[in-house]
Parts: C-alpha cells; sequence; structure tokens
C-alpha cells in the first residue's frame, strides 16, 4: 500500500467517515444549504443554528464518499462554537491548504491536517471542499441556492 | 494468456495499443473504461499522422491536389462507415461530433419539424443523459410528452410495459442499443418492429453496441442510429448519425455554415444534397480518415472473435466478483454486453476507484451520466469495469485483487 493512499485514508478518516459526527437533520436551523457534486452525483445537506454571532450547533446529512462525509464530520465540529468570523475564516484556510501551491505545515492537533492526503489527489478535492462550500452557503442563507463544485 | 478462446491473438492484439505498455505509478495499465472511451490502436494513430503529413487540405473546395486527395481519403472512409453498419447509401451516413451531437441534430432537426403538442416520445430509463436532455428540450419547445419505458430488478427492459406505453400519439421511440451503465441489452429489433406497427419512429443510441457486435442497420429497419468513434478505438470528436434517407431528406437543416449549402443568396439559400446538408462547416478530416481505420482495424479481427472474447471476459468476471460476498453487481440482466457494474458494500465508489487507481487499475466510478437507472436502483454511484478487445482474463484478476485491497482497508 502506497503511502499516498495511506494518507488520504488514515484512521481518523475511515473513522468519521464510519461514524460520522453531527449527522442527521437539525430541528430550528438558522441556515441550511444543499451541496452537489453533478460529476458524481453526491450530495450533501449542511444545516446550521447561530446565536447572535456564535455558530450554536451545525450538522450534515450526505450521501457520499469516505472524504466528503469525513470532511462534513470533522467540519460540524471544528464550527460549533466559533463566531461567524472565526469559522469564514477557517473555511478560508481549509480551501487554502487544499488548494494552495505549498504543503501547508499543520500541527498533529489540528484536526484538518488528516484531510492534507487529499492534496496529492486533485480529483478528490471537491470532496473534501463541498461541505465547507455549502456550510458556507448555509451561514449566507442562499438555502434557495444549490451549491455545485463545478 | 489464459481464457476460454485459445485462438483469439491476444498478445498481437495488445501490441498494437501503444498505450497498453504503459505504467501507471510502476504498475501495468489495466485499462477497464473502454465504456466511457477506448485505446487507439497503432493504424489509427498513424493514419492521424499520415493523413496531416501527406494528404491533408480543406474538403469538397479546393481544386488543388491536396484537397481532391484529402475529400477522398474522407469519402472512401464515409463508404467504410456505410458498408461497417450495412447503410443503403453514403447519403444516409452523416459525420458528427459524436453520438451526443446525432441525437440533438434529430432532436432539434427531426423533433421541432414533426412533435407537436400531445405527441408522446418513448424514452428508457436506461438511458444516458444525452439520450434524455435533447428530447426534453425539444418537448419543452413543441409541448410533446416524454414516456419512460421501466426496468425490472435486474435491468432488463421492461418491452411488456413498453408496448402498454406505445400508442396512436407516440412519434418517436429513442433507447439505448447497450445500457452504458449496466450493459443490459435492448431487444431493439423487437422494440423496432412494435413501434413501427403504431407508426412511430426508433432512434437507437448505439455507442455501447457498436464497439461489441455487427450492426445492420437495414435488417434492423432501424430509422436513425447514433454512435461515435472515440468508443469504438478510433479517433475523439468524431461520430455518426445514421438515418433513412427518406427521413434526412424531409427534415430541415441542423446547422448552417458552409458545406451545407447549394447557393447562398440575401433573398434565398438553397441546401446541399445529403449528406453534406446535415455537415455544416469544415470537418474533422483526420478523424473521419481514422475512424476508417479503426473500422478496418475491428474487421480484420471481426466481430465473432471479439464478441466471444469479451463474453468471455465478462462471464469470468462477473464469476469471479459474485463469489466476494461483499460485492452486489448492479445490473444482472440476461444478454449484456462487456460492462460490469457493481458496488463494494459500505464503501463508496470513488474511493474504491481512488484505491484501483492506485493500483493502475482504471475503472469508471459515479452515476456514468444515467442518474434515473441510478435513482432505479436507489444508488447514488456504482464501480463500472468495462471491457474492450485488449482485456485480459489476467487483468479481471487484478481488478479483484485491488478489490480485496478496498476491503483491507476499509474492512
Amino acid at each position: 500500500m502506497s503511502a499516498d493512499l495511506r494518507d488520504l485514508y488514515q484512521e481518523i478518516i475511515l473513522d468519521h467517515s464510519r461514524n460520522p459526527r453531527n449527522s442527521g437533520e437539525m430541528e430550528g436551523a438558522t441556515g441550511e444549504a444543499q451541496g452537489n457534486n453533478p460529476l458524481c452525483g453526491d450530495r450533501v445537506t449542511v444545516f446550521v443554528k447561530t446565536e447572535g454571532d456564535i455558530i450554536s450547533d451545525a450538522r450534515f446529512v450526505a450521501r457520499g464518499c469516505a472524504i466528503s462525509v469525513a470532511s462534513a464530520s470533522m467540519m460540524t465540529d471544528i464550527v460549533k462554537g466559533k463566531t461567524l468570523d472565526e469559522a469564514k475564516a477557517a473555511f478560508d484556510s481549509f480551501h487554502g491548504y487544499l488548494t494552495g501551491p505549498d504543503a501547508p505545515q499543520l500541527g498533529e492537533e489540528d484536526e484538518l491536517a488528516a484531510l492534507m492526503g487529499v492534496r496529492e489527489f486533485p480529483t478528490r478535492i471537491k470532496c473534501a471542499t463541498l461541505p465547507w462550500h455549502t456550510f458556507s452557503a448555509a451561514l449566507d442563507g442562499r438555502a434557495d441556492k444549490e451549491i455545485t463544485t463545478e | 494468456m489464459s481464457g476460454a478462446n485459445g485462438t483469439y491473438p491476444i498478445d498481437r492484439i495488445r501490441r498494437d495499443f501503444p498505450i497498453l505498455s504503459v505504467q501507471v505509478r510502476g504498475k501495468p495499465l489495466v485499462y477497464l473504461d473502454n465504456g466511457a472511451s477506448a485505446q487507439k490502436p497503432t493504424a489509427v494513430i498513424e493514419r492521424i499522422a499520415k493523413t496531416y503529413e501527406t494528404e491533408y487540405a480543406n474538403v469538397h473546395r479546393g481544386v488543388h491536389y491536396m484537397s481532391q486527395l484529402a475529400t477522398d481519403a474522407m469519402e472512401a472512409a464515409r463508404r467504410r462507415v456505410r458498408d461497417f453498419i450495412n447503410a443503403a447509401s453514403e447519403r444516409e451516413t452523416i459525420f458528427v461530433r459524436g453520438a451526443t451531437e446525432g441525437i440533438n441534430l434529430v432532436a432539434a432537426s427531426w423533433g421541432r419539424a414533426n412533435l407537436s403538442a400531445g405527441d408522446e416520445i418513448i424514452l428508457s430509463v436506461l438511458e444516458h443523459h444525452s439520450n434524455i436532455v435533447p428530447w426534453q428540450i425539444v418537448a419543452e419547445q413543441t409541448g410533446a410528452v416524454i414516456r419512460v419505458v421501466p426496468v425490472d430488478d435486474a435491468g432488463e427492459f421492461l418491452f411488456d410495459e413498453y408496448e402498454k406505453l406505445l400508442s396512436d400519439r407516440t412519434k418517436m421511440v429513442a433507447v439505448t442499443h447497450v445500457s452504458n451503465a449496466l450493459g443490459t441489452v435492448v431487444p431493439v429489433q423487437d422494440v423496432i418492429r412494435a413501434a413501427h406497427a403504431r407508426g412511430a419512429l426508433v432512434l437507437l443510441d448505439g455507442c455501447q453496441a457498436v464497439p461489441h457486435m455487427k450492426i445492420d442497420v437495414q435488417a434492423l429497419d432501424v430509422d436513425f442510429y447514433v454512435f461515435s468513434g472515440h468508443k469504438l478505438y478510433g479517433p475523439s470528436g468524431i461520430g455518426v448519425l445514421y438515418g433513412k434517407e427518406s427521413l434526412l431528406q424531409a427534415m430541415p437543416p441542423y446547422q448552417g455554415g458552409g458545406e451545407m449549402i447549394d447557393r447562398v443568396t440575401f433573398e434565398k439559400t438553397t441546401y446541399a444534397e445529403l449528406p453534406f446538408k446535415f455537415e455544416a462547416g469544415t470537418p474533422h478530416i483526420a478523424g473521419i480518415i481514422a475512424l476508417g481505420s479503426a473500422i478496418d482495424y475491428i474487421d480484420a479481427i471481426g466481430f465473432d472473435a471479439i464478441a466471444a472474447h469479451e463474453h468471455d471476459l465478462l462471464d469470468y468476471a462477473t464469476q469471479q466478483l459474485t463469489a466476494l460476498n461483499t460485492v452486489d453487481i448492479v445490473g444482472t440482466a440476461k444478454n449484456k454486453a462487456a460492462i460490469l457494474s457493481f458496488n463494494i458494500r459500505e464503501v463508496h465508489p470513488h474511493d474504491v476507484g481512488t484505491i484501483l487507481d492506485h493500483d493502475g487499475i482504471a475503472v469508471r466510478t459515479g452515476h456514468h451520466c444515467a442518474q434515473p437507472i441510478m435513482d432505479r436502483f436507489d444508488i447514488a454511484a456504482t464501480v463500472r469495469a468495462s471491457f474492450g478487445l485488449y482485456n485480459t482474463r489476467g487483468e479481471v484478476d487484478a481488478l479483484v485483487r485491488g478489490i480485496h485491497r478496498v476491503q483491507e482497508m476499509f474492512g
């Protein structure tokens, strides 16, 4: 088994994909958006609840691959309790990590480090970023507009 | 090389395809994505080079030597295509960019001229998006209604249901010859007979049929037949629309431009004769000529041998995958052609595809541009292995080893 592949499917990713955190619909969401990858048919719905400036809850429902489900699971864990600005900054940095020219230096403690293996698989980057784009749309209240990766 | 068909010249055939000796991450390429596009033999590659090196100019225009050479080569290829599908005449053999353009041409040209509100177009749930969307567009423009033939749990085209949908309102039946997602061979002869009995026309999407079986459009009595060159070991960007001459004569042009005209004035333009009426603009000259070479290549092996070889591969792969108790084969019709769609339980097809790719195994993962049939089986996607004339049982074994690795990883 190659190192690249091990990096992509490391245990933490497989764990999040098998036992996704914050999976399921949300009662009383203040924002909701649907994401869609038209190339593969994968879909994710992200629900957020904000109280003032704080994201008090985030959940998702996904039909997708291990990478997209793990990314959605980790994302919802990360953004909960953050302010809107902090969450948007997290989205920007995650996007930068995956699509920037140089591999980011992330500490072991950074949960997103587990997703950096995706950098070596260009065709799979959209799988990891779709939940985040959808989350961003849910925050912006763009629920009427479906987000696609294309 | 193992295989039931011991006389099939598999080693020589594989040497004819340069890309098959390319290594992918240090491993031999195992190309099982022929349903998406097939690889090209040296004969096709060299024919493209020879065209540009020694006999290229624009066609049907120049008085000069090179234009005549190119025109002769292109028209020789047209005759080659005519013979290949047994069309009655070259006038019925129209070059298009691919099957998608062929279907769009018929839907737009024939559809807009002949459909009106309440008329019905019958499709099947097996269709590729390219045989759905053009009809939806023309249905929206004309008020025609689309009806859909269902399949059973094996992915069999339900002929009884089709007969129930047929009525005097049916004007067009547009179905695939072989399902690109499941491999189901549709009983097209019966489909055509039943449609004609009701006065409806039939268009067949032959993309997944033409590489695997002999097509005889006259024996089928089909009205329109489309296929793409790139799935037939020929170049991409070139395809064929066959249409019965009487229908094509009556149809208005699809695109306007050069080559499709007889005489242009600002008062009135008259159109060129078939097939040029439907070939506006400079065609894919080298692509057409090399498509002729692809057909020569296939004919030299022969469809009897190709079909026997590919059926052996499909049967062997079906047996091997059925023996894996975590694999579900999607599409188990009795009559299938060279396509094996499956899912590994609890693992998404994209993850399967990425892991197989790491072993040099190229498969298609996703909805195969056939979302209605995915919805029918309540799945988002499948892994699809599709075989060509150069695949081997050894490559099926590599696929099975790859599936074991997926299971280890996700186990």
